[in-house]
């Protein structure tokens, strides 16, 4: 996926909003950055597949070997598919972040919420300013 | 705030891309890529780090042994020059206010003295320890600190890597034992010691020779695979070798004998705290065990160890193995507990893992000589 098609968190989750079907579907995962910071992953904690996500609030955890950080979902909404082959390998995390390395598809009940996220620009001046 | 003390490498660290953070007043490299590429170099070749934020504390005086003798757990004052002493520093109380390595050594004049090498976050709290304690002694105290640089070297590769930069023969030189030697042409300092389980050396040379010698030696190692790491390497290394740290494992609150430290003191000589420790009945108090966890989830420093429905201690250090590909940790159960093989749960933010008491170290490197089991 390009980044330039997504939607960002300030805490580093991406989205991808597809409204092409009757209900929109938002695909999350971590960006880039977030996964070269944390660096050495172990370990990640997925939700279950109907879980109700609410924005802003941890859905699962992902843990390297020097820190743990939550995952936080960008919208409301209920949780359709899991990634689950990340339990098995967590490789897609980093090596393609945007693509294999999605972690949840979550149907959202107000599209809006994606449309307040920054874009990748906006993003990417947040992360030169964090470092 | 005061800024943060750098070392003479510091320039590299930063060009090399190394995350660096604040580590005991000094700003420190984390890793440069990766942690576990860095852990597994030293594993398998040689690791490069620089730990210049170590104290390094030097006596001179014909009372400096003596001195050092009264403040530490292990007898002193028999070692002979090029010798290197693992001890600890306790309090009136047997606490433990430092680990320390003490040289002992020779100066090219055939002066004798004393080299402390300290933990960094500790170095002014031994400093003043000295000081309170020197009064009567014939003792002259520099903290070098900032005047020299440590370089460690480490992994089965060490030794052919830096050999050539060194005059002193490295094979020669036995384990824990130094010398004042040339390195790269200039005065220096080597020891065959090391904090990773592998083998290898330790350099001290000036401030204003380490950079050009850091730079010779990543140039010798890198065709051998071995590669500069940081301080999260140095720390997921000592901790599969069991190695207990400073701030974790060992505390104001903690006596030798709880850490498994017994053959670094010496209760049969005067020393501070020896009183305190022979007195104590340490069957009674919580000892330390290495934990393996069934869950790949890292026990970190401060979380909650439980039996069965009680509380029963607490994680010290915590990571997950490159070398056994597990979740491991140190910390600290009550006595009955400690028995490898009893089985023990880590309170990981919430959830409770599985974890089986183990014999420490987890990693033991296989040594060179000898038949294979």
């Amino acid at each position: 996926m390009n980044p330039e098609q997504l939607r960002f968190t300030d805490t580093h989750e991406w989205v991808y909003l597809d409204t092409s079907q009757e209900k929109a579907v938002a695909t999350v995962g971590l960006t880039d950055y977030a996964i070269e910071q944390l660096n050495d992953l172990v370990y990640i904690q997925l939700p279950e597949v109907g879980h109700q996500v609410r924005r802003g609030e941890a859905f699962g955890e992902v843990e390297s070997v020097k820190a743990v950080s939550d995952l936080y979902s960008p919208v409301d909404g209920e949780v359709l598919e899991v990634n689950q082959q990340l339990s098995e390998d967590l490789d897609p995390l980093s090596q393609d972040p945007y693509g294999a390395g999605w972690i949840i598809k979550v149907q959202v009940s107000d599209p809006g919420q994606v449309e307040d996220l920054m874009d990748y620009a906006a993003y990417r001046k947040m992360c030169e300013e964090e470092l | 705030m005061n800024a943060l003390l750098q070392t003479p490498m510091h320039s590299w660290h930063v060009e090399h891309g190394a995350q660096m953070v604040p580590f005991a007043s000094w700003h420190m490299p984390v890793r440069y890529r990766s942690i576990v590429e860095e852990h597994q170099a030293t594993r398998q070749s040689v690791g490069v780090f620089d730990i210049s934020h170590m104290g390094r504390l030097r006596l001179d005086g014909p009372e400096a042994l003596k001195l050092i003798d009264h403040l530490v757990t292990r007898r002193v004052s028999d070692m002979k020059p090029g010798q290197v002493r693992y001890a600890l520093l306790t309090n009136p109380q047997g606490g433990i206010l430092d680990d320390v390595l003490v040289y002992r050594l020779q100066d090219a004049a055939g002066n004798d003295y004393v080299l402390l090498v300290v933990n960094a976050a500790n170095r002014r709290r031994v400093l003043d320890w000295i000081e309170q304690h020197y009064q009567g002694y014939e003792v002259l105290l520099s903290d070098l600190t900032q005047q020299w640089a440590m370089i460690a070297v480490q992994g089965p590769r060490a030794l052919e890597a830096v050999g050539p930069l060194v005059e002193q023969p490295l094979t020669e030189l036995r384990y824990y034992r130094a010398a004042e030697t040339t390195v790269l042409g200039r005065g220096g300092l080597v020891s065959r010691t090391g904090y990773t389980g592998e083998d290898g050396v330790e350099l001290i040379v000036g401030a204003g020779a380490a950079l050009e010698l850091w730079e010779e030696i990543i140039r010798r190692v890198t065709p051998l695979g071995g590669k500069a790491a940081g301080l999260g390497a140095r720390d997921t290394l000592r901790l599969e070798a069991g190695m207990p740290l400073y701030g974790h494992e060992l505390t104001e609150n903690t006596l030798p004998q709880q850490a498994g430290l017994d053959f670094a003191v010496d209760l049969d000589k005067e020393f501070i705290g020896v009183e305190a420790l022979r007195r104590a009945d340490t069957k009674a108090l919580a000892r330390l065990v290495g934990l393996e966890l069934d869950s790949r989830r890292v026990a970190r420093q401060g979380y909650a160890i439980h039996h069965q429905d009680r509380i029963v201690g607490q994680v010290t250090s915590g990571t997950f193995s490159p070398t056994l590909q597990k979740s491991i940790a140190m910390g600290y159960v009550t006595p009955e507990l400690a028995t490898p093989g009893t089985l023990l749960h880590v309170d990981i933010r919430g959830r409770l893992e599985a974890a089986t008491v183990v014999s420490l170290p987890f990693y033991h490197r296989r040594k060179k000589r000898g038949p294979q089991p």
